[in-house]
C-alpha cells in the first residue's frame, strides 16, 4: 500500500495539516502536498477509470505529463472536470471526485469493455459506425453520448474570476529548473528585460531531487542562490505557478498563471493569462521520462521511476514497501537508491541491457540491491493494484523465469526532451540515436518576422541530460539569445557540476522484445485513450503509414495529455511495425496549449457586464427609465418599442405609429452615422462614392444618396448635407458608420491619395432626435429660438441655430412620410434636449417610438432599408432607384460592375409592393412559387419577400418583395407558401402604400 | 453650459488605483500636412506648441497637442474654449488644406491615478507599459473598444474612448483595478 513516510518530504510541512475530500471521503494531507501525493499518502492508489475499457488507473507520473490522475474538482460554481492531481496543489476544503465510472470507482460496470477489447480494436469507431446508416441516430449516437468524455461538463456559471495581462520582454525563459535559472542569470547579465516562468510552485525542477553538486554545493543551494540573485535584479521578473502555454508567431507567447487556484480564500483572479511579446524565448522545459511497454504496465502501482523518486523525496510518500525497478538506462537506479535510503525495499532492479548500468548500478549493488541484467517484465500481476511481477529475458518471448511479489513497479524507458514549446511555431527536431530521443535541430529553429530564430531550447529540453552538460548548454544558449538581441554576451562562467558517470541507454520499445499478442494486448502506450501496442501494430497492418493518420485512427496521443508519455513509444512501435527507422516516421504535430488551460483564462474579464461593449446613446438613460424594449443593432441597443403596462409589443408599435401619424412622435436617431468630409476635392470624392451627384448640392441643402461596392451592390444609403463649400456631412445607416468611414479612408489612402479630402467620424459628437408628425413644427416652436417654418427651412433643407437653450442643427428630412425634423445637438446636451422636447410635446401627447415603428412607417412609404431590401446581391436598379443614379457622371464606385451583362439582365428580380388578398401579413423571407423545377429538381421560384409588416395606418398587411419582371406585372396575383403548407396569395402593386404624392412631408 | 453633461456624470471608483471620469473636456480633431510650414505655424500660433513627435504629447499654452496619426492631431483644451479655439485654428489655417472638428462631446475621458496605474492599463491594452514614458501617447484598444491614452505623470494616465462605450470603459477599468487583483511584478 502507498503511505506517508515518517521522514517527511522536501516540500511538505508536516506541522500544517490540511483536510480534503475524495469521493466524499475525508482525508488528510500536509501543506505542500499535491493532490496526487496526498491521495497516495492515504493509500488511494485507484484514482480513475480509463476512457475506453474503464480499466482501473492510478497515478503514473508526478507532474504535467500525468495521463491518468484526472478528477472532477469541487462543486457547483467552482466545479471543473479533468483536473490533473499531480499539478493541483492541496488546500483546505478541496473536494475531488473520480471520473469515468458507473456506479462507483471501485465497481464499474463499464469495465466489461476490457473483456471485449478484442472487439474494440484500433479504428473501431470507423469500422463500426459505417452501417447501417439508421443506427447512427438511434443506436450509436445515444450510446456514445453516454460514454463519451472523461469528466462532466460544468452545469453552473463559473464562480471564479480571471483576467488578462499584456507584457513585453526581451527574453522569456520557460522553465525554472537549473537550466532555466542558469540561462536567466546569463541573459539578465546583459541588461535585457527577462521573465522567468516556472509551472510549479518551486524552483529547481528535477535536479534538486536527482542530486549531484554544482560549484561544490548541493544542487538545492545553487538554486536558492541563483533565485535570490535574480530576484535582486531590476530587469528580471520571476514567476512561479506560471506555465508557458503556447508559442505563436512574432514572439507571441501565452503564460498561464495560476494566481489563487491553490488558495481559493485569496483575493484576486483564479488565473491570469499573460499575453506576452518576447523578442527571444528560451525553452528550458526539461524532459519527460518514458514508460516501458510491458503487459500490465497500466495497473495502479506501476509508475515512472522518476515519479516514484519524486514522491519519496519531495512529499515523503512511498508507493509501496517493495518496489521493483525496471529500466533500460542508468537514471532509474537513482530511484532504487532513493527508496533504499528511505528505508524501503527494492527486491530487484530489472535492467533490460545485457551490460547493465554504470556507477549508479555499482552503488545500488553495494547497497545490497539485487540487479538483473538482460531481463524484462513479462507481465505485472494485480488488478486494482500491483501484487507482483513475472520476470523473463528481454531478448525472449516472455517465458517466465521467476515471480516476485511487490507493491509497486518503477519503470524507465529513457527520457524525451520537452520540445513542445520549441515546436509550436515550427521548430524542427532531429533523432538522437545514442540517447534514443528527438531533440531540437538548432539549425531549424522557429523563425520570427525577420527570419531569425526566436525560440532557443536549453538544457534537457535541448537533449543535454547530464548536470554539467545542462549547465553548459544553458549558458551557451542564453549567450546565443543575447547575441540575437544585438547585445553583448556577458562573460558568465559555467559552474562546475558533478554527477555519476552513466552507461548508454538501450532503446526498448517492447518488453520482452518478442512479446506475443496476448502480452502486447495488455501493454499500454496511451493510458488515457487506451491505446495498446497491438492497436498501433494493427493500424500498420491495415496500411497506416503516416504517423498523423495512425494517431487519428488509433486515437494515440489524442487525449487531454496530448500523448506526453505515449508519443515516442507509439511512433517507435509504428516504425518497428513498418520496418522503418524512427526519424523517417517522424512525430505528430505539437500544438498549444502545452497542457489544457481554463476556458475562464481565455475569456479573461470578458463576462457579465463587460462581456461585450454595449454602446449607449446620450438619451439611453431615459429609455431605460421608461420601459424600452431593446433590440441589438450592431453593438448598440436601440429601443424596439416602448410598451406601456398591459400592452404587448405589437400593441405598443401600433400605438406609436398611429400617434406619430396623427400628432407627433419622437425617435432617438443618435446612432445614425455622421461623417464629415472636407476639402477642395470633397465634392469630387462624394461623386465617386455615391451613385448620384453630390457636388452640385447647394450649401444648406440635403440630398439622399446611395453607396455601392465596387461590385455594384448597394451597401449603404443616407442623407448628405452640404455644410459649406468644402464641407459635407454624410449620414450613414447605424450599422454602416464605422464601415463606411473605413471605406472612405481606404479609397483616400490607397487610390486617391493625392485628392485633398479629410474625413472625420463624428457619429458620437451629436445626439440626434427625429421629431415626426403633423404637430412636429408646433413642438419645436414651443422651445423657441430659430425659425423652423416652411419658408425658413423647407423640405430637404438644413439650418444651424438655437432651439431653446440648445445648439441645434436642424434637418428637414423624413423617413416616415410625415412632417419631420431631425435635430442634432452636442451629445452632452442630448438628454436635456430630449427632456425639453418631451415637455414641449406633452400637449400633443408626444410619444417616443422605436425602431419597429420606424420600419413600418418607412415601409408604408415604400422606402428601402439596407439589410432588408439589400443583402449584398442587390443593385440599386433592382430597387427601382434609377432616379438616384447619375447618368451624367463619368464614373462612380460600382458603375462599371452595374454594366455587366447579368446586372442589366431583364430577368433580375425587381422591387414591387405586395398586397395580400386576405389582408394578412406575409411571412418574412417567403418565396413566391413559379412553374416547374430547376436543374436540381427544386421548385422554381419567382420572387421573395424583403419587408413585411402589419400596417396600422392601413389596417392590413403590407410587404415589399423582389419579383421576376415585377414592375411589368402590376395587378398580377402570385402565391407564397407558408411553413404550415398553406399558401398566401398576394397582388403585385406599387410599393408606396401611403401618401404617394409626398404631400404630408412637404408642409 | 448647464445643460451639458459628461457621459457618466463624473463617475468614480477606488480600487488599488482610482478611476474617475474627467470633467467636460474640450477636444478638437485637427488634420493636415505636418510637413506644411503654414500648418505648423498655425498650430504654433494658436496652441503655442510644436507638432508633437510620433506618439507624443506636446504641451502648449493651456492646451495639449496630441499626436494621433501621421496627419491627425488631437487638441485638448478647456471645454468652454473649444469654439473659440476652433475658430482661431480655422482663421489661422485660412486656405491651408486641413480639417478642424470639435469632438469634445464624442468622447469620454477617464483619469487613472495611483502607483500601479501602469499594470491596470496593461491588463486591457496590448502596449508595453513598462517602456512607456511620461508624455507618451498610444492609440490602441482596451479590451474590445478603441481607446487612446497618454501618460500625464508617473502615477497618472488619461484614457479617452468613444462616449457610447463610456460605461463599458469605466467598468472595465474599475474591474481591473479592484483590490486583490494587483499583479505587483513591475
Amino acid at each position: 500500500m502507498s503511505t506517508r513516510l515518517s521522514t517527511g518530504g522536501r516540500l511538505t510541512d508536516t506541522s500544517k495539516q490540511i483536510e480534503f475530500r475524495f469521493n466524499g471521503k475525508r482525508l488528510k494531507g500536509y501543506a505542500g502536498d499535491t493532490l496526487a501525493s496526498a491521495l497516495l499518502a492515504n493509500d488511494q492508489m485507484l484514482i480513475g477509470r480509463s476512457f475506453k475499457y474503464h480499466r482501473p488507473r492510478g497515478v503514473v507520473a508526478s507532474g504535467a505529463e500525468e495521463p491518468n490522475g484526472l478528477v472532477n474538482m469541487n462543486e457547483g460554481a467552482f466545479f471543473e472536470p479533468n483536473q490533473r492531481v499531480t499539478t493541483t496543489e492541496l488546500y483546505d476544503g478541496l473536494a475531488a471526485t473520480s471520473q469515468n465510472h458507473w456506479p462507483s470507482l471501485e465497481f464499474d460496470v463499464g469495465a466489461i469493455n476490457t473483456h471485449l477489447s478484442r472487439f474494440l480494436p484500433a479504428g473501431f469507431y470507423y469500422k463500426m459506425f459505417m452501417y447501417p446508416r439508421s443506427f447512427w441516430k438511434h443506436v450509436y449516437e445515444p450510446f456514445i453520448r453516454q460514454s463519451a468524455g472523461l469528466g462532466k461538463a460544468p452545469k453552473d456559471k463559473d464562480g471564479s474570476t480571471y483576467e488578462h495581462f499584456y507584457a513585453f520582454y526581451d527574453v522569456v525563459i520557460i522553465g525554472g529548473g537549473v537550466a532555466g535559472l542558469q540561462a536567466a542569470k546569463t541573459a539578465a547579465a546583459s541588461g535585457a528585460r527577462v521573465l522567468v516562468m516556472e509551472q510549479t510552485a518551486h524552483w529547481g525542477g528535477r535536479a534538486v531531487v536527482d542530486g549531484g553538486t554544482i560549484a561544490g554545493q548541493a544542487t538545492e543551494a545553487f538554486v536558492e542562490k541563483t533565485v535570490a540573485d535574480l530576484a535582486a535584479m531590476e530587469n528580471v521578473t520571476l514567476k512561479t505557478r506560471m506555465m508557458g502555454a503556447g508559442v505563436y508567431d512574432h514572439g507571441y507567447l501565452l503564460g498561464y498563471e495560476r494566481v489563487s487556484e491553490h488558495a481559493p480564500e485569496m483575493a484576486g483572479p483564479r488565473h491570469r493569462l499573460w499575453r506576452i511579446r518576447a523578442a527571444q524565448i528560451i525553452t528550458a522545459t526539461g524532459a519527460i521520462e518514458r514508460p516501458l511497454s510491458f503487459a500490465g504496465n497500466d495497473i495502479p502501482g506501476v509508475l515512472l521511476a522518476s515519479a516514484v523518486r519524486d514522491y519519496v523525496v519531495n512529499w515523503g510518500v512511498s508507493i509501496g514497501d517493495r518496489t521493483v525497478v525496471v529500466t533500460n538506462n542508468d537514471d532509474a537506479y537513482r530511484t532504487a537508491i532513493a527508496l533504499k535510503n528511505a528505508g524501503l525495499s527494492v527486491p530487484v532492479i530489472i535492467d533490460a541491457r545485457m551490460n547493465g548500468g554504470g556507477e549508479l548500478a555499482t552503488t545500488a549493488r553495494s547497497m545490497g540491491i539485487r540487479v538483473e541484467n538482460g531481463k524484462a517484465i513479462a507481465r505485472v500481476n494485480g488488478g486494482k493494484r500491483v501484487t507482483g511481477v513475472e520476470i523473463c529475458l528481454q531478448s525472449g518471448e516472455g517465458a517466465v523465469i521467476e515471480k516476485i511479489d511487490c507493491d509497486a513497479v518503477a519503470m524507465s524507458g529513457g527520457w524525451s526532451p520537452v520540445v513542445h514549446l520549441y515546436s509550436h511555431c515550427g521548430g524542427k527536431l532531429t533523432w538522437d540515436d545514442a540517447q534514443a530521443m528527438f531533440r531540437p535541430d538548432l539549425s531549424k529553429a522557429p523563425t520570427n518576422q525577420d527570419g531569425v530564430g526566436f525560440v532557443m531550447p536549453a538544457g534537457a529540453a535541448n537533449g543535454e541530460m547530464g548536470l554539467a552538460d545542462v549547465l553548459a548548454d544553458a549558458t551557451a544558449r542564453a549567450k546565443d539569445v543575447v547575441k540575437a538581441l544585438g547585445r553583448k554576451a556577458p562573460s558568465t562562467r559555467v559552474p562546475e557540476a558533478a554527477a555519476e558517470a552513466q552507461n548508454a541507454l538501450e532503446p526498448v520499445w517492447m518488453m520482452p522484445q518478442g512479446a506475443g499478442i496476448k502480452l502486447r494486448m495488455k501493454a499500454w502506450l496511451d493510458y488515457q485513450n487506451d491505446v495498446k501496442v497491438s492497436d498501433v501494430q494493427l493500424a500498420a497492418r491495415e496500411g497506416y503509414e503516416s504517423v498523423e493518420h495512425t494517431k487519428r485512427y488509433t486515437t494515440l496521443g489524442m487525449a487531454t495529455d496530448q500523448g506526453k508519455l505515449s508519443n515516442i513509444n507509439g511512433l517507435a512501435t509504428l516504425a518497428n511495425s513498418l520496418n522503418a527507422d524512427i526519424p523517417s516516421v517522424g512525430t505528430t504535430t505539437f500544438r498549444p496549449p502545452y497542457t489544457p488551460i481554463s476556458m475562464g483564462a481565455i475569456a479573461g474579464s470578458a463576462r457579465d457586464e463587460i462581456f461585450q461593449p454595449i454602446r449607449k446613446t446620450p438619451i439611453q438613460g431615459w429609455h431605460d427609465a421608461n420601459g424600452a424594449f431593446y433590440e441589438p443593432v450592431g453593438h448598440w441597443r436601440r429601443p424596439y418599442c416602448f410598451p406601456r403596462s398591459g400592452e404587448t409589443k405589437a400593441q405598443a408599435v401600433e400605438r406609436e405609429i398611429l400617434q406619430t401619424r396623427k400628432s407627433v412622435g419622437m425617435l432617438d436617431a443618435s446612432t445614425l452615422g455622421k461623417i464629415i468630409v472636407k476639402g477642395p476635392d470633397a465634392g469630387k470624392f462624394l461623386d465617386m462614392l455615391y451613385t448620384n451627384m453630390m457636388s452640385t448640392l447647394k450649401v444648406g441643402k440635403c440630398r439622399y444618396g446611395l453607396m455601392c461596392t465596387e461590385n455594384g451592390f448597394l451597401t449603404d444609403d443616407g442623407v448628405v448635407a452640404r455644410i459649406d463649400e468644402d464641407t459635407f456631412l454624410c449620414h450613414t445607416t447605424t450599422g454602416g458608420a464605422d464601415r463606411i468611414h473605413a471605406h472612405m479612408e481606404e479609397w483616400l489612402q490607397t487610390e486617391w491619395w493625392d485628392w485633398k479630402v479629410y474625413t472625420a467620424n463624428v457619429t458620437e459628437q451629436y445626439a440626434q432626435v427625429a421629431v415626426v408628425g403633423p404637430n412636429a413644427r408646433k413642438v419645436l416652436e414651443k422651445l423657441g429660438g430659430m425659425d423652423v417654418s416652411k419658408d425658413a427651412i423647407g423640405f430637404m433643407d438644413w439650418a444651424d441655430g438655437k432651439l431653446g437653450d440648445f445648439d441645434a442643427r436642424v434637418y428637414r428630412i423624413s423617413f416616415s412620410g410625415e412632417l419631420s425634423y431631425e435635430i442634432a445637438v452636442p451629445a452632452g446636451q442630448g438628454r436635456a434636449f430630449w427632456d425639453a422636447l418631451m415637455a414641449a410635446g406633452a400637449e400633443f401627447d408626444v410619444m417616443p417610438y422605436g425602431t419597429e415603428a420606424l420600419h413600418v412607417m418607412r415601409a408604408e412609404k415604400g422606402f428601402i432599408m439596407i439589410g432588408d431590401e439589400t443583402d449584398g446581391t442587390v443593385i440599386p436598379q433592382d430597387l427601382g432607384l434609377n432616379w438616384a443614379i447619375s447618368k451624367k457622371k463619368e464614373d462612380y464606385i460600382g458603375k462599371r460592375a452595374q454594366e455587366r451583362s447579368f446586372m442589366v439582365s431583364p430577368d433580375r428580380w425587381k422591387l414591387v409592393g405586395l398586397e395580400t388578398l386576405d389582408g394578412s401579413v406575409l411571412p418574412d423571407g417567403a418565396y413566391a412559387l413559379g412553374e416547374g423545377v430547376n436543374a436540381n429538381g427544386q421548385r422554381n421560384m419567382i420572387g421573395r419577400v424583403t419587408s413585411t409588416y402589419y400596417s396600422p395606418t392601413l389596417g392590413r398587411g403590407i410587404a415589399m418583395g423582389l419579383v421576376h419582371n415585377g414592375p411589368d406585372r402590376m395587378g398580377e396575383v402570385i402565391a407564397f407558401p407558408k411553413v404550415d403548407g398553406t399558401i398566401i396569395k398576394a397582388k403585385i402593386v406599387e410599393q408606396v402604400f401611403y401618401d404617394k404624392e409626398g404631400a404630408k412631408q412637404n408642409v | 453650459m448647464s445643460n451639458t453633461v459628461t457621459a457618466l456624470n463624473g463617475a468614480k471608483s477606488q480600487g488599488y488605483v482610482s478611476v474617475s471620469e474627467a470633467p467636460l473636456t474640450g477636444m478638437i480633431t485637427l488634420r493636415g500636412d505636418f510637413a506644411d510650414k503654414a500648418f505648423v505655424k498655425a498650430v504654433k500660433d494658436v496652441c503655442g506648441a510644436a507638432i508633437p513627435q510620433t506618439r507624443r504629447v506636446e504641451a502648449g499654452k493651456d492646451v495639449n497637442v496630441l499626436w494621433m496619426s501621421p496627419d491627425e492631431l488631437l487638441i485638448v483644451c478647456a471645454y468652454d474654449q473649444v469654439n473659440a479655439m476652433c475658430d482661431a485654428l480655422r482663421a489661422a489655417l485660412g486656405k491651408v488644406h486641413s480639417m478642424v472638428v470639435n469632438v469634445s462631446d464624442a468622447r469620454a475621458v477617464f483619469d487613472i491615478e495611483g502607483d500601479a496605474m501602469r499594470e491596470v492599463v496593461a491588463k486591457l491594452a496590448p502596449v508595453d507599459l513598462v517602456a512607456i514614458e511620461v508624455g507618451d501617447l498610444r492609440r490602441t484598444r482596451m479590451s474590445q473598444v478603441a481607446a487612446a491614452f497618454w501618460m500625464r505623470s508617473e502615477t497618472q494616465v488619461r484614457v479617452v474612448c468613444f462616449r457610447s462605450v463610456a460605461e463599458y470603459m469605466f467598468k472595465l477599468l474599475s474591474n481591473s483595478a479592484q483590490r486583490g487583483f494587483e499583479v505587483g511584478d513591475w
